[in-house]
């Protein structure tokens, strides 16, 4: 196997992606700002949309690095700056969710004082359910999201130049630390934006819903992102595809997972039949909405699941490429469902649906926009780390 | 087994990892097709050096998979709604959320299970378990720690000499020759391995048996098996008299039972019981059920006297006699409770509502034989008006 050494050579990304990245985030804040003109609650449920779908793609790609250092893998060294490109959106949450800080009145229910003091159920969840403890809950994650984050990266990014071991080291006891938190803050930050959107809903589930749809849109982001660079020689020359492979076979076992989540919650609500609980899906089902939570099904589950069965496709840049863009499109009805029925209520159609779009999309432009200036800044393989040499020899 | 001069093939032993996958490398780029890899435990790129396709067994396990998806919604449609529906929880009968457990333990089973039968019929060749290269030395050493490669007599491209020449020029070691068996496969009913086998399940299955059953056996709850209560005919230790079954207690009353106040009298008593019953569609069908069964066998299914035991015995008087239409209930009730010459008591036949219900229907009986032509007038009179 001791042939040649093939060296990573750093490589500038076409400026053309960044006018791609500027082009989505334009074209998504001006179609969202006439979405706000038009009807601005619906709007601001849009809003929450493009934040959460920034936000699960930029913390599935954090957790990533976080499990990479935990269960010390080889085999995803060479790629790990990708999702480390993606997890910068991270120190960026505060400043994106500023506006939601204005929404909050029309986003969710338990914010207005008047309603709260006529209501026993939310009387009773005012302690944890009110705007001081909300913004505390919500800052704190954010920065210890953050602090973990820029913790990480330093470290990588200095062993590119010291390749100093002991930063590894530091890496995986920092990781160790944060998968237990990232698990509590993750459902906090499901039941605090998602959840409460229904206060007088709840679902034990829930956040372990939202997580396996977050590590879902993670993997597929950094699995679009390790193909097309890999495709157009911008990563290690002898990265293969059994790398891919693996990628492959996370993002299958991750479809799998969020089925049986989302499965095992409606099952036992369907099952018990309570009407404190059944609403909750009523609403999503009825009108318009079962047509949307079948098509959730079929898109989000059996299509993905067919789609990467067989063991070539795992390997095959082209399936993986294709199933990535659709598990991504999937997580955004995911988080469309999840979030929008909580505004449209009775109303049911899919007027100027369009408006709705147009966050998501700008979040697309921010991913696509913060990639390209790390991409430009730092290389795009981890050069330092000592585990790169067995992590480029991964064989399946 | 006896080996014979045939030759199967050739191997070669290698050292590390790394060699041997060159080996695989060079072997398969040099256009043999029977040849194969023998390694202490899984090494990682050997697929791609050998050039292997993807196994088919992948197929197996879809197809079973699937079946069992099918077998399983077929089982549970089935029996849940066509054979023996059932209101659970008032869901429909075809819940398919409820269905969806089953049926993926179900796919689980039918494709691992599949999967295993499948590789040990298609691929390893069962029941034939034996394989020239076993009890040979290469494969006591691939076993342990090193690794070896094999190429086939049977490849078209074989030829004993550039085989040797190739293992050589890759750097194997103890390049050797192995021979067919004399017969390939029959040990698998050979009388010897069958009675190992049969020896080894009844020693495995007693010997199991007697150490959880006897000397291991612990009773952890055994309070069901031995109960502090007396059983019929049991000794007794407590008891002075030794018996187990003990006489009730003077002046106790078995649950349930009613006793009769003249119980002791032959003649009818001057002021007998009521009927407690009330007149309904219920109480004579209770006493037409028990008159038919205990009563008609000698007075007549009308209660004539006129039954098929006639001049068999002392003929039972006709229950429509001047006497017994005078009689009150309760007359009729003691002839029943008591018994009346040859007639025998009946109050260990029948409850006490069962005779009364009976006197009931024999009071019936006797309107209906003895009704007045104006009685039966009104009576249809009253029906027909109640059915129009």
């Amino acid at each position: 196997m001791a042939t040649k050494e093939m060296s990573y050579v750093k490589k500038e990304l076409p400026g053309k992606i960044l006018n791609i990245g500027i082009a989505l985030l334009a074209i998504g804040l001006i179609v969202g700002a006439f979405g706000l003109l038009l009807d601005p609650t619906r709007a601001k449920f849009s809003y929450l949309l493009g934040f959460f779908y920034l936000l699960t793609i930029g913390m599935g790609s954090l957790f990533l690095i976080s499990l990479e250092y935990v269960v010390n893998a080889d085999w995803s060294t060479p790629i790990r700056r990708i999702p480390e490109f993606f997890a910068a959106t991270v120190p960026l949450f505060i400043v994106v969710a500023i506006p939601l800080f204005f929404f909050i009145h029309d986003l969710y229910h338990w914010s207005h004082t008047d309603a709260v003091s006529s209501d026993a159920l939310l009387k009773l969840k005012e302690p944890y359910l009110n705007i001081t403890f909300f913004v505390i809950r919500v800052v704190a994650t954010f920065v210890i999201w953050a602090l973990y984050y820029f913790f990480i990266v330093r470290n990588s990014r200095k062993q590119d130049e010291t390749r100093d071991q002991k930063l590894t080291k530091r890496n995986i006891v920092a990781s160790a630390i944060f998968i237990p938190v990232f698990a509590i803050t993750i459902t906090f930050s499901a039941i605090d934006w998602m959840m409460s959107l229904e206060p007088h809903w709840f679902s034990t589930i829930y956040g372990v819903y939202v997580f396996s749809g977050t590590m879902l849109a993670g993997l597929a982001a950094t699995t679009l992102a390790v193909v097309l660079l890999k495709d157009n020689g911008y990563l290690h020359p002898k990265m293969t595809n059994d790398h891919l492979s693996s990628l492959g076979g996370l993002l299958f076992g991750f479809v799998n997972f969020w089925a049986y989540i989302a499965f095992s919650q409606f099952l036992l609500i369907w099952y018990a039949n309570l009407p404190e609980e059944t609403f909750w899906f009523i609403d999503r089902w009825e009108g318009m909405w079962g047509a949307i939570t079948l098509t959730l099904i079929v898109v989000h589950f059996l299509v993905p699941y067919a789609l990467l069965l067989p063991a070539p496709a795992k390997k095959d840049p082209k399936r993986l490429k294709f199933a990535a863009v659709w598990i991504l499109v999937a997580h955004l009805l995911d988080l469309y469902w999840l979030i929008m029925p909580q505004y449209h209520g009775e109303k049911s159609g899919l007027h100027y649906i369009l408006t709705e779009f147009g966050f998501p999309i700008a979040a697309i432009g921010v991913l696509i926009i913060v990639f390209y200036f790390n991409f430009k800044k730092h290389n795009a393989v981890p050069v330092g780390d000592p585990k790169l040499d067995r992590g480029l020899n991964f064989r399946l | 087994m006896e080996r014979n001069t045939k030759l199967h093939g050739l191997v070669a032993l290698f050292d590390t990892p790394d060699q041997i996958i060159h080996a695989a490398e060079k072997v398969s780029h040099s256009g043999y097709k029977d040849f194969d890899i023998h390694t202490p435990y899984p090494v990682h790129g050997m697929d791609d050096a050998m050039k292997l396709k993807p196994s088919k067994l992948g197929y197996v396990t879809l197809v079973f998979g699937l079946s069992g998806a099918a077998f399983a919604l077929l089982l549970m449609w089935w029996t849940m709604v066509v054979d023996y529906p059932m209101n659970i929880g008032g869901k429909p009968f075809f819940s398919l959320p409820a269905f969806i457990p089953v049926t993926f333990e179900l796919t689980v089973l039918f494709a691992t299970l599949a999967t295993v039968i499948g590789m040990i019929t298609f691929f390893f060749r069962f029941p034939d378990n034996k394989h020239p290269l076993h009890d040979t030395p290469y494969m006591q050493q691939v076993s342990r720690d090193k690794y070896g490669v094999f190429i086939g007599a049977s490849d078209p491209k074989f030829n004993a000499k550039e085989v040797r020449a190739l293992f050589e020029s890759l750097g194997g070691k103890q390049i050797s020759e192995i021979m067919e068996f004399e017969k390939t496969w029959q040990d698998a009913f050979n009388p010897k391995f069958i009675g190992i086998l049969v020896t080894t399940v009844i020693l495995v299955s007693g010997g199991t048996y007697f150490t959880l059953n006897k000397l291991l056996y612990i009773t952890p709850f055994n309070w069901m098996e031995h109960q502090f209560r007396g059983v019929p005919q049991e000794k007794s230790d407590f008891f002075a008299d030794s018996r187990m079954m003990r006489e009730p207690v003077a002046g106790s009353v078995a649950r349930g039972h009613m006793p009769y106040e003249f119980k002791d009298s032959v003649a009818q008593p001057a002021d007998p019981l009521e009927n407690p019953l009330v007149n309904s569609a219920e109480v004579f069908r209770l006493g037409q059920k028990k008159y038919l069964t205990f009563c008609s066998p000698c007075h007549g299914n009308y209660g004539d006297g006129d039954s098929r035991l006639n001049q068999q015995f002392p003929n039972p008087p006709s229950l429509h006699t001047a006497k017994l239409r005078e009689w009150k209930d309760g007359n009729i009730y003691h002839v029943i409770t008591n018994g009346q010459n040859v007639m025998p008591s009946y109050s260990h036949q029948m409850t006490v509502k069962e005779r009364w219900a009976v006197v009931s229907y024999i009071r019936a009986l006797q309107k209906a034989k003895n009704a007045s032509e104006t009685e039966i007038e009104q009576f249809r009179k009253e029906n027909t008006s109640n059915g129009n």
